[in-house]
């Protein structure tokens, strides 16, 4: 039986933040304001998306210090605690993937995996550098212009307009076209994520001796590759692509995968293991 | 033989890479910078240069719900919350999306004495020293949305109707909008009132675009860039004690022009060439 407690979680989170976005629109609230590129947490705490703010750097300009003490702060955070969890507990696209994923296996999308020759998961950060080249060339924050998450953002807090129509294009792409295409390969924002999140405090582990290797967590997983220690051995899993959303630990029945603290010493007593043996 | 394989692949995908890299960000600077061009929006108070705005804005939407959200945002007869003047740029919108923007015949730009939306601006798009009066106080009469332009062959004053609207409507009013009195020789006995913009004092703010009693509007706003033209620097008000002192710091500038050849009456004869 499918477990949905961090399903539910992060839903919960996702929709709670948004709406707080769209009460201070709205009513005038002043908990969480503004959008990712910028807002304010209770009127004081600036918060600013750190991508965004490396592209308008990129154009030349002289960013006010709200902005760069925001982007120190959710960098901060990410590197520390979170991880890529932005991406599956804040993000407004992740459910508008998570949809066309959902829906690739209720539909046999998945039956057979083509291999997309150019379009590799290693493309986001390729994507995340040229966004910056453009930007620094064209003069104006290059992924701001389409990037579906702000637009969906600020669909959800000002009005949709044309916009939806980029929202849609996401979804049709994860669903008929590459099997997390978007999440997975192409948005940049998640590649920042990645390398920001890299060496977070709070990991998916996996305990080898529990597992029965039905490879449930590999079939639900938006980053599967970072699962590559499942059945093998009992360690974290360390790779940054992996978004913290709890689905491998929902859809576990043999209690092998769940969240931990980073061990901090544990690369060094591993290397100390291995100089001994 | 395997080795020398392995080291031509590798050649190969570099190469793809880096030419797919180039033709996107080809692809991508051309569409970023075909959607920036929008040269007839309306920024709010405050605002940089165009080209410098679209630069610093992150998009973050402060702006507009300082905006809507203002106190004085209550409709009174009604009591409820009326819509803000600021728009956060949608897909399909004439602006960069994202961007803040307000289009007068909508909701015109009510030059709140608090300016809300300029403070709150995190990235320094809205430049509060811009709008700082002499007491270093902020004063929205400071601000230059734009310039209001008449029509004056839709302008029902100029044909010599009684109408003062726009000119009532202004904030600064008899100040940024001027009536110009000129006897009407059609009737002998009446006046036109023709009103005046005074660009030194105009914010920009529409109220008079959206005052204005024909069907569309015979005066309105338009981007200061639009509006504007330029002398340029060689011609001086030798009238003007401050403007010509301009004289006194310009550098002497040689500059030579070829003499024609052509015969001056073949000027004159000649008619123009398309």
């Amino acid at each position: 039986m499918n477990n949905i407690k961090y399903l539910l979680l992060r839903r919960t989170t996702q929709i709670g933040i948004l709406f707080l976005y769209f009460a201070a629109n709205a009513y005038g609230w002043n908990i969480l304001a503004g959008t990712f590129g910028t807002s304010y947490l209770f009127n004081t705490i600036p918060l600013a998306d750190p991508y965004t703010t490396l592209q308008v750097l990129a154009t030349g300009f002289v960013l006010g210090t709200d902005v760069l003490l925001g982007a120190a702060i959710i960098t901060t955070f990410y590197f520390v605690v979170g991880g890529r969890a932005f991406c599956a507990w804040v993000c407004p696209i992740n459910m508008v993937t998570d949809l066309a994923n959902w829906m690739r296996r209720k539909l046999n999308l998945d039956q057979e995996e083509v291999n997309y020759r150019f379009l590799k998961r290693s493309a986001r950060y390729w994507i995340m550098i040229l966004g910056l080249i453009v930007s620094a060339f064209v003069g104006v924050a290059a992924f701001e212009v389409f990037s579906p998450i702000t637009i969906m953002q600020r669909g959800i807090i000002f009005g949709f307009g044309m916009g939806a129509a980029v929202v849609l294009a996401i979804f049709l792409f994860d669903l008929f076209g590459v099997k997390n295409g978007w999440c997975g390969h192409v948005c940049p924002l998640g590649a920042a994520y990645s390398i920001i999140g890299a060496k977070s405090l709070i990991r998916v582990k996996h305990d080898h001796e529990a597992c029965i290797a039905c490879m449930d967590c590999k079939m639900i997983c938006p980053e599967s590759q970072v699962l590559h220690m499942v059945n093998k051995s009992s360690i974290s899993v360390t790779d940054g692509e992996c978004t913290n959303c709890g689905r491998c630990v929902d859809v576990c029945n043999d209690d092998a995968l769940g969240f931990s603290i980073r061990s901090l010493g544990s690369s060094v007593i591993k290397t100390e293991k291995q100089a001994k043996s | 033989m395997a080795h020398s394989n392995h080291r031509r692949n590798f050649m190969a995908t570099t190469l793809q890479s880096v030419g797919l890299a180039a033709l996107g960000g080809l692809l991508w600077s051309g569409y970023t910078d075909s959607v920036k061009a929008s040269p007839l929006v309306l920024r709010p108070p405050g605002a940089l240069q165009e080209k410098d705005f679209l630069t610093a804005c992150i998009k973050c939407g402060l702006c507009a719900e300082a905006c809507v959200n203002r106190d004085t945002n209550i409709d009174r007869d009604t009591g409820k919350q009326r819509k803000g003047t600021l728009m956060m740029a949608k897909g399909g919108d004439d602006a960069l999306i994202g961007t803040p923007y307000f289009i007068p015949l909508e909701v015109p730009c009510y030059m709140c004495e608090e300016i809300p939306c300029v403070p709150v601006c995190p990235s320094g798009a809205l430049d509060m020293s811009s709008l700082l009066n002499e007491k270093k106080e902020l004063d929205i009469n400071k601000s230059k949305m734009g310039l209001a332009v008449v029509h004056k062959e839709s302008c029902i004053a100029f044909w010599g109707i009684q109408c003062d609207a726009c000119y009532r409507a202004c904030p600064l009013l008899d100040v940024a909008i001027t009536l110009e009195y000129q006897k009407n020789d059609r009737t002998g006995k009446h006046a036109f009132l023709l009103p005046v913009v005074q660009d030194s004092a105009c914010t920009g703010c529409g109220l008079c675009e959206q005052a204005c009693v024909t069907e569309e509007p015979a005066i309105f706003i338009l981007p200061n860039d639009i509006a504007k033209g330029k002398a340029g620097d060689h011609y001086v008000k030798g009238w003007d004690a401050k403007d010509q002192e301009r004289v006194g710091t310009a550098k002497s500038q040689t500059t030579t022009t070829e003499i024609s050849k052509k015969d001056a009456d073949d000027y004159l004869n000649m008619e123009v060439e398309y």
